[in-house]
């Protein structure tokens, strides 16, 4: 067997292996799982977490995590990320990166215009803003996932969608190739992808019976209404209609309630004062929907071409959550305003949900809603008018009347109407006029198959007819590898390979060689000029199709800030970097005996006209592991203290070393001090007795040369690595 | 009109006032029930294209072909029967098995003449 069995952490997703026997693979589980919660709560380095699900086997914790022992609290809710490259070959490295962050549901959007395809694709052309969905599609990227979330160590929900006019069929392909969680809501196609009201109704039904049997979850598609009504916080009372009605017609076709979920969005962002919509809006869904799941996902409706912006409202979002309920926290990547999502911001999303999880853990013991105040009287307005509104709709003549008169998704707040509603007309829409009433014998020999089936009598099973059905037996699926060579994953990988395996280097953004960044500025121009003045620097930096993704005023005179994006013309060979060896430090006892045999004594101060104090306190201090710990002994002289009164000092003391902390590095000052440091001790006659070392943030190990200095060390430094180079200093110089 | 949808919905708000929260919550459900209904009715009592090629798929017969077979099976009347059912009556009457009989509708024209 050539498979790859486990992943190796410092090895990258082999594609082709995975591509290996695919006619032959079939999915380890199927169904949802949800995180495991333990209900005592979960202790990770110094803390206690109260609403924590159990840690990864392998993650990256947030950037801050290094300052408490790399701990990476897991959110007691499964976290979502959305990936849509339009390349499943990319997209399930940007899966395994996801996975490393956090993401426990992978959500793999498809390309633009499958939901109006009458039947299944197969192969793997390339799509845009998403993948195709196929057999061949789903199999790489389950067969992935498996191999991930073992990588991880908790289970990884696939997810895709079952809409449009092939939705049975998309269900069972679904069902027997294991994916774990779709979209399925008939409102969903007959409001935004105008399939026929009938059509998509009926084939709902069969879908969501198949979607049951392989216990896959159901998110609906209600959330919709907020991204497409002018005036979002307006449609809420419509929204739990459209909630409403999805999840009585599940229950009614035989879905169990477990896995029927809400996807549910704020509908606000600031700068309006969202919490007084999102907040009541919130409580009210979960108080009618008490016996359904909550996907929480974060607003898009406001989000356009800023980053930080798109953040801060999804941190807000997040916080709802938490304050109500959340059993799914979705992402967005926060550049879906501007572009199709790069693989790092699909971190970052996650990442959001992160911080703000670990930040507020346990909010719920702390503090408590006021329901009693004007949000009691907010969410009981709520209700009364999604009740309204469900009682007009029967006056009417019921659902399909109410569509056809514009009910939904009219921007205005019910009963208000401003008449921009979606009309659809039940003799129109694709798919119109293709859904036959059942013969009296009608008969489909398959399990999980909902409405009249007229058994023949003495089977205990309809499939019993044929010898078992796919999801009897998944032997009898039929896999198709390509019907188009040319536009096949085969193609693209031939064109990517040296950029995956061939040692030629490019950054990317979403595809294997895409070579696509990102430069962010700021320039003293008015905004149009500073759009025209980002293209032509960027022609200049030599970047291909260079476009401005972003532009803020800062001042209407005074200039921007503005974010380009462009394509890097060249590779590197990657034979041609040179990485620095890395330092090997000393065995600690060694260090200490060094140490102790020499007594060795060092002066240290922060120099020049310079407070900061905080670094150097650090690599000399006992309790943060400074160079205390292994016998240094030291004369602290404090800030802003003058080179020669340290090298007075040293002489006085009798010191091996002077230890300069610089942080201020406007105009080279701290290249100049650590100059005149080693200047002046050639002057006094004792440069080749002492030991000169300077530290801080705009310092790094190269500028020793440079300045004179025996060794120099940037951020990240601890006393271990200090104490390292004076004990081999002094090694080198037959002192030790 | 929208004066008057307007003047129903505050009638339809004051009697709703009265109710309790867990007799809106009822109330709420009662009607989503009401609304959805007749179309689980529609649903059980009809099928489609798509409905079909998935049952088809779910015999073991790969996507172009159910494409084709329920083409076939709509274009002679037959849908209603079900397109599984017409396959599986095809077997039985020419003594191939799924894959040959769902073969056989797309090669011979007449072979779903007279079926049922």
């Amino acid at each position: 067997m050539t498979q790859q069995e486990h992943l190796d952490p410092n090895k990258k997703l082999d594609i082709e292996h995975i591509l290996e026997n695919l006619e032959n693979y079939h999915p380890h589980r199927k169904g949802w799982t949800w995180r495991e919660v333990p209900p005592e709560g979960v202790d990770m380095g110094p803390f206690h977490y109260r609403n924590m699900s159990r840690p990864l086997k392998n993650s990256i914790g947030l950037p801050a995590s290094k300052y408490f022992d790399h701990i990476d609290p897991q959110p007691s809710c499964v976290v979502t990320t959305e990936i849509a490259s339009g390349r499943f070959e990319d997209d399930i490295r940007r899966m395994r990166m996801a996975a490393w962050h956090g993401a426990d549901h992978l959500m793999v959007i498809r390309t633009t215009g499958q939901s109006h395809i009458d039947g299944l694709m197969e192969g793997t052309p390339e799509g845009v803003g998403g993948v195709p969905i196929t057999r061949k599609q789903i199999r790489a990227s389950r067969k992935a996932c498996d191999l991930i979330e073992e990588e991880v160590g908790r289970p990884i929900n696939f997810h895709s969608y079952v809409s449009g006019v092939a939705g049975p069929e998309v269900a069972v392909l679904f069902a027997e190739e294991g994916i774990n969680g779709a979209h399925q809501d008939p409102q969903y196609n007959v409001l935004y992808r105008n399939v026929n009201m009938y059509r998509s109704f009926v084939d709902a039904a069969e879908a969501k019976k198949v979607m049951n049997g392989a216990r896959i979850f159901q998110i609906d598609g209600a959330h919709n209404a907020n991204a497409t009504a002018k005036a979002g916080w307006l449609v809420m009372p419509e929204l739990m209609v459209q909630h409403g009605i999805n999840c009585a017609f599940s229950v009614a076709v035989g879905m169990s309630k477990d896995l029927i979920g809400l996807s549910t969005v704020p509908p606000d962002a600031p700068p309006a004062p969202k919490l007084w919509f999102d907040l009541p809006y919130a409580v009210a869904l979960r108080d009618f929907f008490s016996d359904f799941k909550m996907r929480a996902q974060q607003n898009t409706r406001y989000i356009e071409a800023d980053i930080e912006e798109a953040i801060r409202t999804h941190t807000i979002d997040t916080l709802i959550s938490m304050l109500t309920s959340a059993d799914i926290q979705s992402t967005i990547t926060p550049d879906e305003g501007r572009n199709v999502p790069w693989h790092y911001n699909n971190i970052r999303g996650v990442q959001t949900v992160k911080q703000t999880w670990a930040a507020l853990d346990g909010i719920k013991e702390l503090v408590e809603l006021k329901k009693d105040g004007p949000m009691g009287d907010m969410v009981r307005d709520l209700k009364e008018r999604a009740v309204a509104f469900l009682e007009e709709v029967i006056e009417t003549g019921g659902y399909f009347a109410a569509v056809e008169q514009g009910f939904f998704v009219d921007s205005a707040k019910y009963p208000e109407r401003n008449g921009d509603g979606i009309v659809r007309d039940g003799k129109g829409g694709v798919g119109v006029d293709t859904i036959v009433p059942r013969d009296p014998d009608y008969f489909a020999p398959v399990c999980d198959h909902f409405g009249n089936n007229r058994i023949p009598a003495g089977l205990s099973k309809p499939c019993d007819a044929i010898d078992g059905c796919t999801l009897c037996k998944p032997e009898k699926i039929v896999y198709i590898d390509e019907l188009d060579p040319e536009d096949s994953c085969n193609k693209r990988l031939e064109e990517t390979y040296p950029y995956r395996k061939g040692g030629k280097i490019k950054p990317e953004a979403e595809w294997a060689g895409d070579g696509v960044i990102l430069t962010q500025f700021f320039v003293p121009l008015p905004e149009d000029y500073a759009r025209v003045y980002g293209i032509e620097m960027a022609k200049k930096l030599g970047l291909v199709d260079p476009e401005v993704v972003n532009l803020q005023v800062m001042h209407p005179a005074e200039g921007c800030f503005i974010e380009v994006k462009g394509k890097v013309g060249f590779d590197i060979d990657l034979s041609t970097l040179k990485v620095p060896e890395k330092e090997i430090l000393l065995d600690e006892d060694i260090l200490r005996e060094a140490v102790k045999k020499i007594g060795l004594k060092v002066v240290a101060a922060t120099v020049g006209e310079d407070e900061h104090s905080v670094g150097l306190r650090e690599i000399l201090d006992i309790k943060h592991g400074g160079i205390e710990k292994y016998g240094v002994k030291y004369h602290y002289l404090g800030t802003s203290v003058p080179v020669s009164k340290l090298v007075d000092a040293a002489i006085e003391t009798g010191s091996h070393a002077i230890l300069i902390s610089t942080i201020i590095s406007h105009n080279d000052i701290h290249k100049a001090q650590m100059k005149k440091l080693a200047d002046l001790c050639v002057e006094r006659g004792i440069r080749e007795n002492i030991i000169l070392i300077a530290g801080g943030t705009q310092v790094n190990r190269e500028m020793a040369k440079e300045t004179g200095l025996d060794a120099t060390f940037g951020r990240g430094t601890k006393g271990i690595h200090v104490v390292d180079a004076m004990v081999k200093i002094l090694q080198s110089r037959g002192v030790l | 009109m929208s004066d008057d949808r307007i003047k129903k919905f505050e009638e339809r708000q004051k009697e709703l006032h009265a109710l309790s929260d867990e007799e809106l919550k009822e109330r709420f459900w009662q009607l989503c029930n009401q609304v959805v209904d007749p179309i689980v009715d529609l649903a059980k009592t009809h099928t489609s294209p798509s409905i079909e090629r998935s049952v088809l798929l779910r015999m073991g017969i790969d996507s172009i072909t159910a494409h084709g077979v329920v083409d076939r099976v709509r274009e002679a009347g037959l849908l209603g029967k079900g397109a599984g059912h017409v396959v599986l009556k095809v077997a039985q009457k020419t003594g191939l098995d799924i894959r040959g009989a769902a073969s056989a509708i797309l090669d011979d024209k007449d072979i779903l003449t007279g079926l049922f």
